[in-house]
């Protein structure tokens, strides 16, 4: 059993050769017109996939077993930490959560052909050699750089133990799925520049792009969402957002697939923005390698960057050099060649995607400016003279005025907040309208007229929030305005896509309804709950710090918290200690609260378990802190209006992305055998 | 050392933020100093403001903007007077001068002309012939067909 380490980096390698295989075989295949070449990416993906899951598993093996003869498992394991986190240590570390990456590169590659099996053979066979290239490039990356199967010559008698952070379970299972989504995203990338080798984008392959675009922007949902909540009830003061570079990192491939899953629409149902949609899957699958060029290389560090290594870096520029500047050189060659079929006027359902790809795409590039702006500044400030082809010329940012000393900026929360939001406020604005717009050629008035008395009854709302707040922003309203738009903008669309007739009729076809449609409007629900409760949550947070002493009570909005007890606690691998706070609403007791107070003392780290009591229209967050000099602990308490809002909306987008998912397999895995029997079977939306 | 440095200054505070000797009796004056202090960088750590870090040094900014403030500041003076001291890099919130303009400029200039290109482009395509109209042949073939 001790050879299984070796056997799974032995594997590794022999995938590698795969991949290497994948990579050429079928795209000369391709190019010549040669099947039998084409054909070999099949095989050789599936291949690739048992190979990696053997390496993976293999890998999993050693954490659970704490092999501390290898040197990650000593790092980030220890003997007494919970199963649960032994396995999920294997991707808790830089290696390991790049062989995770792999897997789920090769397994999306497996995917392609398992359910590729109605695309044309020389497409597939260029998805699949273009997607071995991605994956031929971090088969070096982890065996060149970042190798976890190396071994220790003299292994430690226990380990270093995980981050004690990481050794929760929303953190646990937070990169599994952002990485679906990343990784995802590559599948888009792939079939964008198989599409530009094959010279041809119609309305089929927006049709087969999309669904691989929306699994990745759900994963990415439910990955961002996971990592917020985490944050939320972990960090110990309940933010939920930070603008953190390693947040923007993931944050902005879900704007970009967002805006591509809406584009790939237009390519699918009228055939027009070719061009644009293919450029977007470039991009988007570029940030996503620039998301983990900047969580791998540790350049913008952060709270959560805890891999720090120049090579690694260099390497995983290089690889986002390669693709996305070739792809984008592919791009500039062939972008001419796909013009569009459909026209369409400027009001129009058209028009409405076009302006959604702009605030998306611009948000996202907003995102970009400002994570990438204090590196920007301290490289271009840092010397006034650069040496350029080994002499020294004069720094043109000095010549120009720009700087005159070394500086360094930092741009946070509140720069984010006044410049991203706005482009949310829009989106939410237009949503409604947007989608019920008829394709090709709309009239406003009549997108509008319906959604009227949804205007009013939003703004109703609003104005019922303004009145019964009492002093504060003008954020809660517009909040809540927001998001009744939104969600009743949804439902109004639905309603609407019964056509007319009696009440009883609509209701009936409201059921029979493609799954696609269902998908559209919790999708967009989802968003509008969101919208309104991230304004709700900051606009009527409460909160309270204190000293308490045993037997205080005080009062936080309309509950009352008591200190009753404070106990030593211990668990498998930390002590601390645990507060007793009993929760009084209106005066009755409605249950009680236990924050702790931990400390890791392997890993050296100590943490804080808030104690939340979940509520629907607001959570009570209570965190224990230091005892004090005098007596009594520093106690803080949070009233958190609408705070599981945040991540319900979040789920609810995911949950839109999976039905429209389910729709749109039955239509193109079963499309051919039920187009016989079902003629007029594609539906509308 | 580094987990060391880390467990210091970011990752998981005992007791994020703001103690409760630190704050002050008027609740004015400590609801402007929280708001402050929101926009104010934590110097040692990444990316946190000085509200939520739990370094020492934040807690002496907090306690020295809170001092400016009693003292009878106005928010700009009792900013002024950190950044005086620990340079531009503790505003979270970039100052629109010099070099940074660029970077308020990003949204409001990529956004025209995204927004220019997308325009001129349905306008000038939406003028165009639609293709996919059909031409008389097509719609008599059409029509035979239909009717069978």
């Amino acid at each position: 059993m001790v050879m299984i380490t070796e056997l799974g980096h032995f594997t590794l390698i022999l995938a590698a050769l795969f991949g290497v295989a994948q990579m050429v075989i079928p795209l000369v295949g391709a190019h010549k017109g040669w099947r039998g070449w084409m054909a070999v990416g099949d095989p050789a993906a599936v291949v690739q996939l048992l190979l990696v899951g053997f390496s993976f598993a293999a890998l999993t093996y050693a954490f659970v077993v704490s092999d501390f003869s290898l040197n990650i498992v000593v790092a980030n394991s220890h003997s007494d930490k919970p199963m649960l986190y032994k396995v999920t240590g294997v991707w808790g570390n830089h290696e390991g959560s790049m062989l995770l990456w792999l897997l789920i590169l090769v397994l999306f590659g497996a995917c392609a052909s398992w359910f590729g099996g109605n695309l044309p053979t020389s497409l597939r066979a260029r998805v699949l050699g273009v997607q071995a290239s991605v994956c031929v490039a971090f088969y070096a990356f982890i065996l060149l750089t970042s190798n976890p199967f190396e071994r220790l010559d003299f292994p430690p008698f226990d380990g270093r133990d995980l981050n004690p952070l990481l050794q929760d379970p929303g953190l646990a299972f937070h990169p599994p799925f952002l990485y679906l989504g990343y990784v995802g995203l590559s599948m888009s990338f792939s079939f964008a520049i198989a599409a530009l080798l094959e010279g041809r984008v119609d309305a089929a392959w927006g049709r087969w792009v999309r669904p691989w675009t929306l699994a990745a922007w759900l994963f990415l949902t439910v990955g961002i969402a996971l990592g917020s909540w985490w944050a939320y009830y972990e960090l110990g003061w309940g933010g939920f957002w930070f603008w953190d570079p390693v947040e923007n990192a993931s944050f902005m491939p879900w704007l970009l697939a967002a805006a591509l899953l809406h584009s790939a629409i237009v390519v699918e149902k009228r055939e027009s923005l070719k061009a644009w949609t293919i450029l977007l899957a470039i991009l988007a699958f570029g940030f996503s390698l620039l998301g983990t060029f900047i969580v791998r290389s540790g350049v913008l560090t952060s709270v959560h960057a805890f891999a720090n290594d120049p090579e690694r870096g260099v390497f995983i520029l290089a690889i986002l050099a390669f693709f996305v500047g070739g792809g984008l050189l592919l791009f500039a060659i062939r972008a001419k060649t796909m013009e569009a079929k459909g026209v369409f006027s400027t009001v129009s359902r058209e028009t409405a995607l076009v302006t959604n790809n702009v605030l998306l795409a611009v948000s996202c590039f907003v995102v970009f400016v400002g994570t990438i702006w204090p590196l920007v500044i301290e490289l271009g400030s840092t010397n006034a003279k650069w040496t350029f082809t080994g002499g020294l010329i004069d720094n043109p940012f000095y010549t120009i005025g720009l700087f005159d000393r070394p500086e360094q900026v930092s741009v946070g929360a509140p720069f984010f907040n006044a410049a991203f939001t706005p482009f949310f406020v829009a989106l939410s604005i237009i949503l409604p309208v947007g989608a019920v717009l008829a394709w090709k050629r709309g009239t406003l008035a009549k997108a509008a007229k319906p959604m009227v008395p949804v205007a009013i009854f939003a703004l109703a709302c609003g104005a019922l929030a303004f009145a019964l707040q009492t002093g504060r922003t003008a954020m809660g309203p517009i909040g809540v305005v927001l998001g009744v738009w939104v969600v009743g903008g949804a439902c109004m669309d639905i309603w609407l896509r019964t056509v007319r007739g009696a009440v009883s009729g609509r209701l009936k076809r409201l059921t029979r309804l493609p799954r696609a449609d269902w998908g559209k409007f919790t999708a967009h629900s989802g968003m509008g709950i969101t919208v309104f409760a991230v304004a709700a949550l900051t606009a009527w947070e409460a909160e309270d710090i204190r000293i308490a002493q045993i037997g205080d009570r005080w009062q936080v909005g309309i509950h009352e918290v008591e200190l009753t007890a404070v106990d030593t606690v211990e668990g498998p691998n930390y002590f601390g200690e645990r507060g007793d706070m009993a929760v009084f609403r209106n005066g009755r007791p409605v249950g009680h609260l236990y924050p702790e107070k931990r400390v890791y003392p392997v890993a050296q780290m100590p943490t804080t378990e808030a104690g939340i009591r979940n509520g629907v229209l607001r959570d009570v967050y209570v965190v224990i802190g230091d005892p004090q000099d005098g007596g009594g602990w520093a106690v803080r308490t949070y009233i958190k209006p609408f705070a599981n809002w945040i991540w319900g909306g979040s789920i609810l987008m995911a949950l839109g992305g999976l039905i429209s998912l389910t729709d749109r397999r039955l239509r193109v895995a079963a499309g051919a055998a039920k187009a016989k029997t079902d003629p007029k079977g594609v539906p509308a939306e | 050392m580094r987990w060391l440095a880390l467990t210091l200054c970011l990752l998981a505070a005992p007791l994020a933020a703001v103690q409760p000797d630190e704050v002050l009796d008027d609740p004015a004056l400590e609801a402007r100093a929280r708001d402050l202090s929101d926009g104010l960088r934590c110097p040692v750590c990444r990316n946190e403001s000085i509200d939520e870090s739990n370094a020492a040094i934040s807690r002496d900014l907090r306690l020295l903007l809170r001092e400016r403030l009693v003292a009878g500041d106005t928010d700009e003076q009792a900013l002024q007077y950190l950044v005086d001291r620990y340079g531009d890099y503790i505003l979270l919130n970039p100052k629109v001068e010099g070099a940074n303009i660029l970077l308020w400029l990003a949204a409001p200039i990529m956004l025209i002309l995204a927004g220019g290109v997308a325009f001129v482009t349905i306008r000038g395509r939406s003028g165009a012939p639609a293709p996919d109209d059909l031409s008389e042949d097509e719609q008599e073939r059409l029509d035979k067909i239909m009717r069978g």
